[in-house]
């Protein structure tokens, strides 16, 4: 039976479509066969990170209302095995979830794939929740700013108490906080929360420190997940934290500050 | 960033950081949230049993019944609002009494006897 994981963070724009696109493909690379589903219901922009965006023909609202068959909608990724995507509707509205519909669909892909990435929309409303409720793990996506890690701890709450699996008294979705858009120029100077002050805050263990990087913007250009740029700050430290989810124990990376020469340090910030 | 800095190893401001605050009130605003959401939500039933109570010697609208928590610092208050229908003539009667919980308040908890 797969697992299934929520991408989720109560405040907007802070990563979750990056992560789960990321996740989705690096769960893929090593040989787990995965789908990321796009919950974000009218706002459907994963298949753009993606990079599928032309090939979408039915949704994931198509087959929970029995327009159309599961593998009708689920798009094969074209440069990486095992990797599907479920895209979403844009043109209807969150009240197009429903609880049975979303299960049934839960159901059918927990007995093909490994992993099932859900990538939840910004809010604690119905979209969130529904992204949340089937899940067995979770990852809490944060920036470090004071209302991404409020919003966070919201969405902690909500799992503990409206998740399915709170609500039925089973084991409790397993936790794991991704820290993304991290800077740590600015956590040196004092000018953002640094990974201790927030993990002291949020009480949960750290799967990763995602790097603010301009190369996740180059690549949500062209398509392709920031994990497929392995020369990338950002990509090195999602492909670390897929390892660790999966069990490796690899040491956390871009934390501190690289140590510049004088050049660097005259020609360029970054 | 002036040039000098350049050749300076940076070091850490002795100054309170920006990022120093945003962790203090995070903490106290969370503190306070996570108190809230794990105290077991009682009151529509504190309302429904008090309501019942009070039906016994007056005729209440259920609909007319306020419950309200309010938590603060070192005490938190309960408020309930109660409006009777209107004895005789006149403006309707109200009932308002404020009670303090754990832990006790300073100030003696305020109760209001309420008028017309
Ligand atoms: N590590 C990073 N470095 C730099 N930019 C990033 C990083 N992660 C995400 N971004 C940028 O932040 C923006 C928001 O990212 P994304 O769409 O993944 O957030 P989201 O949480 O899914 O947003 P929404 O709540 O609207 O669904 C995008 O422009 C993305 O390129
Ligand atoms: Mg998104």
């Amino acid at each position: 039976m797969g697992q299934i994981i929520v991408m989720t963070s109560g405040k907007g724009g802070v990563g979750k479509t990056t992560s789960s696109a990321a996740f989705a493909t690096g769960f893929a690379l090593r040989g787990h066969k995965t789908v990321v589903i796009d919950f974000d219901v009218g706002l459907r922009n994963l298949d753009l990170i993606m990079g599928c965006e032309r090939r979408v023909v039915f949704d994931f609202i198509n087959i929970i209302n029995g327009e159309a068959k599961l593998h009708q909608a689920l798009i094969k990724d074209k440069k990486v095995e095992n990797l599907y995507i479920l895209p979403t509707s844009q043109t209807r509205d969150k009240d197009a979830l429903t609880k049975e519909g979303v299960e049934k669909v839960m159901e059918e892909l927990r007995k093909e794939f490994e992993f099932i990435i859900c990538d939840s929309p910004a809010g604690i409303e119905k979209g969130a929740l529904m992204a949340l409720y089937f899940a067995d793990q979770a990852i809490i996506v944060t920036n470090p700013e004071v209302s991404s890690v409020r919003d966070s701890d919201r969405i902690l709450g909500m799992l503990a108490a409206r998740s399915r699996r709170a609500e039925l008294g089973l084991e409790p979705v397993v936790e794991h906080l991704l820290l993304t858009r991290y800077d740590p120029y600015r956590v040196e100077r004092g000018e953002m929360l640094n990974v201790d002050d927030v993990l002291e805050i949020l009480a949960i263990p750290l799967l990763g420190v995602i790097p603010e990087s301009k190369e996740v913007l180059r690549a949500s250009n062209v398509g392709m997940p920031i994990i497929l740029d392995d020369e990338s700050n950002a990509g090195q430290a999602y492909a670390d934290a897929v390892g660790r989810f999966l069990g490796e124990d690899i040491e956390h990376r871009f934390i501190k500050p690289q140590k510049r020469g004088l050049f660097a340090r005259l020609f360029g910030r970054m | 960033m002036r040039i000098f800095d350049f050749f300076r190893p940076s070091k850490p401001k002795e100054t309170v950081t920006s990022a120093h605050h945003a962790k203090e009130r995070l903490q106290i605003v969370m503190a306070h949230e996570r108190a809230g959401r794990d105290a077991p939500d009682f009151l529509p039933l504190l309302q429904k049993e008090l309501l019942e109570v009070i039906a016994k010697y007056v005729d209440v609208d259920q609909n007319r019944v306020e419950v309200k928590l309010d938590r603060n610092n070192d005490f938190s208050t309960l408020e309930v609002n109660i409006e009777l229908p209107s004895s005789k003539k006149g403006e309707p009667l109200r009932i308002k009494a404020s009670t303090s919980r754990e832990p006790a308040s300073k100030d003696k908890p305020k109760e209001k006897e309420a008028v017309a």
